[in-house]
């Protein structure tokens, strides 16, 4: 979401990941040379800022292209280097990862800890998400300004201090242990939840007055103009946005491995890696699954980006408010 | 509130905030100048540099940033034996640092590249026109323009660093949030004070610099 539209202070989360950015630049997979005619974007791109290469940019870019790759090849084979020393490469350490058994015992529990654990937060931060953005849009002041200052509180305190203090703290007050499962999920919710909630409430102010007015004049109530109108146009635009922080949440699971929540990270490099004594070899594959994971959600928010915007395009503006739920369910 | 009578808990509760401020600041410095030069790298004529910022994006911007940490710990020190300096104290906060500028550098640059797509085509044709070079462009024409309306992705950017870099208490950085926990072990009775006390102090920080940032980046932005 921008905050440019929104005329607001910048997300104090939203996007810090990254969330609006993860398209690709058009024409980068163009380099230096574009067809002309209808697929030229209108704004600037990678493509537009340099020639067709000549001769001599051609023989630039060569030199360049070796003089770069071989200081990149340098640098790596100073790491591996370093590392073979240490005997990080040797085959016992890589090993355990071709056996089922590491399979079975860490890596599939650790990812389903992660899942489990992500999936339940997104489930509960979409719901946190949308009733706080309509409170914070309320017109009785009593609910908005309450749902405005936990949104906001939420969206500023560390993640991390969250999970502390739900995992630690709140067994004092309760009187007996919070399990980790939910001191990682309420602390996935609230955050991710306000995070959403200002999502859900940008696409909500964008949706053009005439449309409310519109509802208005039929007669609908303050209720039925947001759940039937507003929500369904609001949910579909900010889609992209909702399923990349749904990629944020997801990969903060990872928290958990501070307080010894089984997910993947802690599974990887508590319990497999001191089996074995490999925990670099483990990081790096826990690394690996958490990337492809993530890409692959990234590509699904691409795709739903330029599917939102094919649809907007043909002007068809069914309802999809059951969409969010359903991605937010199928991420897990 | 017996914690806050105690000198010592008290000069912890500070050094705690300053090494926040400290994380954040450096990490900040390193990774806008690193982010940006990455973001030249994927714009840039040479398909290496493209390529090897693509990579360093998608790598470190899918992995959680708990790991890159532990990373910059186990690979960095423990198996490189990259030790940033010799007080453990201080290897432990810059090797923090190091890991938050890695990953804190492919948002800033996915930022700055969001703002390299708002400078319309034109600009960098007239500079072409002209006969500027691919550097020039960039830095005379594009770059400029493209920082204003970079502003608040990287404000985001940012205020999410500040906040993440709590998590370099994993590798033994007495921050802030390694402090609150210690005290709500140490003072079971007032858990919830403790809590209010350090949240609200990111929140008293934080909001007011989203808003003044916000409002920044809506002053600075080219009107088109």
């Amino acid at each position: 979401m921008s905050t440019a539209e929104r005329g607001g202070a910048p997300d104090v989360a939203a996007s810090a990941n990254g969330v609006e950015l993860d398209r690709p630049a058009p024409g980068a997979g163009r380099p230096g040379f574009w067809p002309a005619g209808p697929r030229r974007r209108a704004k600037a791109t990678a493509s537009v800022l340099y020639d067709h290469p000549g001769p001599r940019a051609r023989r630039r870019n060569a030199i360049l292209t070796v003089v770069f790759g071989l200081i990149l090849l340098v640098l790596l084979w100073y790491v591996y280097q370093r590392f073979a020393d240490r005997g990080q490469w040797a085959a016992e350490k890589w090993r355990p990862f071709t056996t089922e058994r590491v399979w079975v015992k860490f890596i599939l529990p650790g990812l389903w800890g992660t899942l489990t654990a992500a999936a339940t937060a997104m489930v509960f931060a979409l719901v946190f998400g949308i009733i706080f953005a309509v409170g914070r849009l309320s017109h009785r002041w009593w609910i908005r300004v309450p749902a405005g200052a936990v949104v906001e509180f939420f969206r500023a305190v560390p993640l991390l201090m969250m999970i502390l203090f739900l995992f630690f703290g709140l067994p004092y007050v309760l009187g007996r242990p919070v399990e980790q499962f939910w001191a990682v999920v309420v602390g996935l919710t609230l955050y991710n939840g306000s995070v959403l909630a200002e999502a859900f409430r940008a696409g909500i102010r964008a949706v053009p007055t005439g449309q409310s007015e519109a509802a208005f004049a039929v007669g609908m109530r303050r209720g039925q103009v947001m759940r039937f109108i507003l929500m369904p146009q609001a949910t579909r635009s900010m889609l992209p946005v909702i399923v990349s922080q749904l990629v944020v949440l997801l990969k903060d699971t990872a928290l958990g491995y501070i307080i010894s929540y089984p997910e993947l990270l802690e599974y990887g490099v508590n319990q497999l890696a001191p089996n074995f004594g490999n925990v670099v070899a483990a990081a790096i594959v826990i690394a690996a699954i958490y990337i492809v994971i993530n890409t692959l959600l990234t590509q699904l928010a691409g795709w739903l980006e330029r599917w939102t915007a094919r649809r907007g395009a043909r002007g068809a503006p069914d309802t999809h408010a059951g969409a969010v739920l359903n991605t937010g369910a199928a991420q897990g | 509130m017996e914690f806050l009578t105690d000198p010592v808990t008290v000069r912890l509760i500070l050094r705690g905030f300053r090494l926040i401020l400290g994380l954040t600041l450096a990490s900040a410095a390193i990774s806008l100048v690193f982010g940006t030069v990455l973001a030249a790298m994927r714009v840039s004529p040479v398909p290496v540099l493209r390529a090897f910022g693509a990579t360093w994006v998608n790598i470190f911007r899918n992995t959680p940033l708990t790991l890159v940490i532990f990373f910059a710990y186990f690979g960095l020190f423990v198996n490189l034996g990259v030790a940033l300096s010799d007080n453990l104290n201080n290897n432990n906060f810059w090797l923090g640092v190091t890991g938050l500028s890695v990953y804190t550098s492919a948002f800033v640059c996915e930022a700055i590249r969001s703002g390299i797509n708002t400078v319309p085509v034109g600009q960098a044709e007239a500079a072409r026109t002209i006969g500027l070079t691919f550097l020039q462009t960039l830095r005379l024409i594009v770059l400029p323009q493209a920082a204003r309306a970079a502003i608040a992705p990287l404000a985001s950017v940012f205020i999410a660093l500040t906040k993440n870099s709590t998590i370099a208490g994993t590798i033994g950085v007495a921050e802030a949030a390694s402090v609150m926990k210690d005290l709500i072990n140490q003072y079971g009775n007032a858990v919830v004070p403790i809590f209010l006390g350090f949240a609200g102090a990111f929140v008293l920080v934080l909001v007011p610099v989203g808003y003044f940032l916000g409002w920044l980046a809506n002053r600075l932005a080219v009107k088109r």
